[in-house]
């Protein structure tokens, strides 16, 4: 379980200069462009693609490095788990059977089976590190008003900027409930019989709950008594305003969005297939 | 108007709730006695949540707390699961008013209704929904994802039974005001 | 004559969910440009006055209104909350929970945002407010970059953005160490003589509020208005003791020594209290009060050695400090806002663990022992009795660790109705914890610890937010443990339980012990006092003006008098 956390990277750099509308439209841009094709060539240019913006944002690899490492175990774990459940899976999805080595039984060694497995991973290197370059790049102050400013309720878009606002006045809260319940002797931990640990995290979990209520409660007075939710918009004051260059990004991004769309599609299938 | 689209309280317990629900996703799982797995204490707290604050609330505390939580801790978001976070938080809360935990207590028949509703919504959610979109999504062969939310969501509907009924106990009882107290010497 | 801008005129409040009414048939009037103290003891009803001016009462917190309350000539039930919160600016006590921007330009400029306030215009604004409170070169700064008093700054500049008449501060006092809340009330005073605003303070310190003039002090209880007088006015007299508020220390002083005090002699400040015909009475009261000698000293029960700590490899936060604690002592852990002093007490309970350095229980080393056993030994009380309860009744609540350690049925019955009774809490060990009070809940925490039979008890702000009775209630209670042979220690910026009950006081700055002493010896030094952003006590300043050659002891033998005065109430 990962206990560090990503947060904003300050750097000063072209993809750090775009506005963070910019960088959500965007995000939710190449998530769906990723998410959807599997077509080989897409998945590695956008591959490509991705680590090209890493290397202009100057992130640096070890301050992101927990989670990379999280990926990749995921991957590993799930490419396992692919081939446990499901052998001939590629040989399913491309109909042909270029048998490497046998094993037992159905678990044998296919090219297909190797090459769907590696687009799984493609596909998932590709979706998976746009969430990291959003968060890291993207100034926490800015991501309400750009919800907001891509269609979002501000209602709704404030919500999101309290939970950012209150994620570490939890924790701490967390923090400090949990350990005076240890005091008390409250395991949540191995060491403890399961309907005992269940019951342990129950008498910690509740004070957290209840003083939380009793925050929401002081949170919404504060919010009401500055005039919150008085108008049906609202201004931020952290927005930035679109220079040439965001447009210029969003039109390439949709360009990117439409032509893998046409490219993966325009055979009828999702699949990139070498072998017919 | 403002009062029955989305009232301030409600805005905020979403965000708090999302936080909340973010820390104890990362904090607060159980080990359980099955490797690598562990019991999630965030979706007993989301079941609270839609109960006390709606399906809106408990809606978008699931989505906006899973959906942090996947970006803050590991840097991508796994939307078919998030999406099932919003499902479940959402069909719970809708439900809700058949529960209403503000009046009367916890009763037996709350907790049964409760439970059928939280059973039935991650039941849809984990084995149906979640696998559906891995495979639309994916391309992940079928049988693995289907295994993968059955294990997710029989974990999760028993948390839930478990410690989702012991924490609306625990909240049902706050409001409740006995005003038949007298010191017992 | 001014122009009233609030005017209550047979104003009654009861809320929905309470029997009894809250407020009773007030009048009162409070004039523009009016600088207000209203003072009470908890649940007097103050608080809700407050409300009622910036529209919570009756919007959010429903309730039955019958009378009137004019603001600036309107009628405050015909308005909404949002045209009050124009000419009502608030500033909640909780910083934490007024905060809600993610940094200090964006929380300042939120009710510009809500007004739909144009994005340059807005950035123009917000920097002029942000001069006017000190906090322009930390726009960008994280909320959770900012001390207590920052994080109050900023609250206040966000309500003085609304351009607001009437500025209203709801225990503004209650987070602050004691050189931030003085610099909070000289800032407060400032906008008031800079920019005429009419100001109301609710607060119950009420010395530390007297540090600048107010034009009037308003006297609550039981929803009631008792008094509203000019401040000499009311401390020459005895309202303030009547209803439990605490004194100015330096009055108090003058009255326990017998002088009559009118409020000619201007008694609200100790730089303008006209001593002269006091003087020789309360010279004469000094030298007859005695007070007991040093207690003998017993070997230590804890010794911290050369502790150092940080988190991640950051800065320490605590750097090679060293102490002991004899058996028996009840002592004070005292520092500004972020000295470490919390840090300190989690590393002597085993909550975090030191880099270097040893914690040693009756000469034998602990420091590697798990929270679980170091809690047999150490108790911990959290500030907020909200974060360690989590039982309905009080009886389970405080059987909790012990049921933990399956201690038997019946021995565990036996201790916590042993522990229940110590802690005055038997009559009540059915009921449950939500119908007790905030002072209650505490003692039930206390309880739970107690429970477990540690012969350290270690208490992060034992009193904070509670008022002089409920004070003085949790105070002798700790007192009255430590006369049984419980160990005490103190973590405080609260300068009276260091002066009034612990007779000795380590100060923390920068994770470094820089005195241990006695608390009157600290609380007379003022190098000490402006290293570790205390405040020197006004009995100092009073036994210097008196000319009296031992300012230390005249300090000491009032506590000690004070004490037995106070005891006398329960």
């Amino acid at each position: 379980m990962a206990v560090e956390m990503l947060s904003y990277i300050e750097r000063n750099t072209a993809v750090h200069r775009l506005t963070g509308v910019t960088k959500l439209l965007c995000f939710i841009l190449w998530s769906t462009a990723a998410m959807l094709t599997y077509d080989t060539r897409i998945l590695i240019f956008l591959f490509l693609m991705s680590i090209w913006i890493f290397i202009v944002s100057k992130i640096e690899i070890k301050e992101v490095s927990f989670v990379l490492i999280f990926i990749f175990i995921f991957l590993l774990l799930n490419n396992v788990a692919i081939y446990g459940f499901s052998p001939q899976e590629g040989v399913k999805i491309y109909g042909t059977s270029h048998v490497l080595f046998e094993i037992a039984g159905r678990y044998n060694v296919t090219l297909e089976q190797i090459f769907y497995q590696f687009n799984i991973t493609l596909k998932y290197f590709t979706v998976a590190p746009v969430a990291l370059l959003f968060i890291v790049t993207t100034h926490p102050s800015e991501f309400a008003a750009s919800l907001n400013k891509i269609g979002i309720s501000y209602r709704i878009s404030y919500a999101v900027s309290l939970a950012l606002r209150y994620i570490p006045d939890v924790q701490r809260d967390f923090r400090n409930i949990a350990l005076a319940q240890q005091a008390r002797g409250l395991d949540m931990s191995n060491k403890e019989k399961l309907p005992k640990r269940v019951k342990n995290a129950a008498s910690i979990i509740i004070p957290l709950i209840l003083s939380s209520l009793d925050k929401i409660e002081t949170i919404s007075n504060a919010m009401e008594l500055r005039g919150f939710g008085k108008n049906k918009k609202r201004t931020w004051y952290s927005s930035r305003p679109f220079q040439k260059s965001d447009y210029f990004v969003i039109t390439c991004f949709i360009l990117i969005l439409v032509a893998s769309l046409i490219i993966t599609f325009h055979d009828g299938n999702r699949f990139y297939n070498p072998f017919q | 108007m403002k009062r029955n689209y989305l009232s301030i309280k409600t805005i905020v317990a979403i965000g708090i709730g999302a936080a909340l629900f973010m820390i104890l996703a990362k904090f607060a799982s159980i080990p359980s006695p099955i490797p690598n797995t562990s019991i999630q204490t965030s979706y007993a707290f989301l079941a609270l949540m839609a109960v006390v604050f709606g399906p809106i609330a408990g809606g978008l505390i699931g989505f906006i707390g899973h959906a942090l939580n996947d970006a803050i801790s590991y840097g991508s978001v796994w939307w078919s699961w998030v999406i099932v976070s919003l499902f479940v938080g959402a069909v719970i809360g809708l439900f809700a008013k058949n529960i209403n935990i503000e009046a009367g207590g916890f009763t037996v028949k709350k907790v049964i209704t409760f439970n059928v509703i939280q059973v039935v919504a991650q039941g849809i959610g984990w084995f149906l929904i979640a696998p559906a979109l891995d495979i639309l999504i994916y391309a992940e062969p079928a049988n693995k994802v289907f295994a993968q939310g059955i294990f997710a969501g029989l974990s999760n509907i028993v948390t839930v039974g478990v410690l989702g009924t012991i924490l609306l106990f625990a909240y049902a009882k706050t409001r409740s005001q006995s005003n038949s107290l007298h010191k017992e010497l | 004559m001014k122009k009233p801008v609030i005017k209550f005129s047979n104003y009654s409040f009861k809320y929905n969910s309470q029997i009894e009414p809250t407020l009773h048939n007030l009048n009162l009037t409070i004039y523009e440009g009016e600088k207000v103290l209203i003072v009470g003891p908890s649940g007097s009803g103050k608080s809700t006055i407050g409300q009622c001016l910036n529209g919570l009462v009756p919007f959010s917190y429903k309730g039955e209104v019958t009378g009137s309350l004019a603001i600036m000539g309107q009628e405050a039930r015909d308005l909404d909350i949002f045209t009050l919160s124009k000419m009502v600016g608030t500033v909640l006590q909780d910083p934490d929970g007024q905060f809600i921007g993610l940094t200090v330009g964006e929380d300042i400029a939120f009710s510009l945002e809500n007004d739909c306030v144009d994005q340059s215009e807005m950035v123009e604004m917000v920097d002029d407010i942000a001069k006017m409170v000190d906090m322009e070169k930390r726009l960008q700064s994280s909320v959770h970059h900012l001390s207590g008093g920052q994080k109050q700054r900023v609250s206040l500049a966000g309500v003085m953005v609304d351009q607001v008449d009437i500025l209203l501060f709801d225990e503004p006092l209650a987070n602050l160490d004691p050189t931030t809340g003085k610099s909070a009330i000289e800032l407060i005073d400032q906008i008031h003589e800079q920019m005429n605003k009419t100001i109301i303070i609710i607060e119950h310190r009420l010395e530390d509020v007297l540090h600048r003039n107010v034009d009037r002090i308003i006297v609550i209880d039981e929803g009631r208005i008792i008094a509203d007088e000019h401040p000499d006015t009311i401390l020459a007299g005895s309202i303030l003791e009547q209803h439990h508020i605490r004194e100015p220390l330096y009055v108090k002083a003058a009255k326990y020594a017998g002088c009559s005090l009118t409020a000619e002699m201007r008694p609200s400040q100790l730089r303008t209290f006209a001593l002269k015909d006091c003087q020789e009475q309360l010279i004469a009261w000094y030298e007859n009060v005695e007070r007991e000698g040093r207690t003998k000293s017993s070997p230590p029960v804890l010794e911290v050695e050369h502790l150092s700590f940080s988190y991640h490899g950051d800065q320490e936060i605590i750097r090679d400090l060293s102490f002991s604690i004899q058996k028996g002592e009840m002592v004070s852990i005292i520092g500004k806002n972020g000295a470490g002093k919390s840090t300190l007490s989690k590393l002597i309970c085993g909550f975090e663990r030191p880099q270097s350095g040893k914690i040693m229980f009756h000469g034998q080393e602990v420091t590697g022992d798990s929270i679980k056993e170091r809690a047999l030994r150490i108790g911990m009380v959290m500030q907020n009795p909200n974060h360690m309860i989590s039982k309905n009744m009080i009886f389970d609540e405080v059987a909790l660790g012990l049921t933990i350690r399956g201690v038997p049925e019946n021995e565990i019955k036996e201790r916590v109705e042993k522990t229940l009774k110590v802690c005055g809490l038997y009559p009540f060990r059915n009921w449950p914890i939500s119908a007790l009070s905030f002072g209650q809940k505490k003692r039930v925490t206390i309880a739970s610890i107690l429970v477990l039979e540690p012969e350290i008890l270690i208490l992060d702000e034992p009193t904070a937010g509670q008022d002089l009775r409920h004070y003085t209630e949790i105070m002798e209670f700790l007192v009255e443990l430590n006369r049984q042979g419980m160990t005490i220690l103190m973590v405080t910026h609260d300068m009276h339980i260091m002066l009034e009950y612990t007779p000795r006081a380590i100060v923390i700055t920068d994770g470094q012990i820089i005195a241990d002493d006695s608390a009157a010896a600290v609380l007379t030094n003022r190098e000490l006092i402006k290293q570790a952003n205390l405040n020197e006590t006004s009995l100092f300043e009073l036994a210097e003006r008196i000319g009296i050659e031992d300012p230390k002891e005249f300090v000491e033998r009032f506590i000690v008098f004070d004490r037995e005065e106070r005891g006398k109430w329960q």
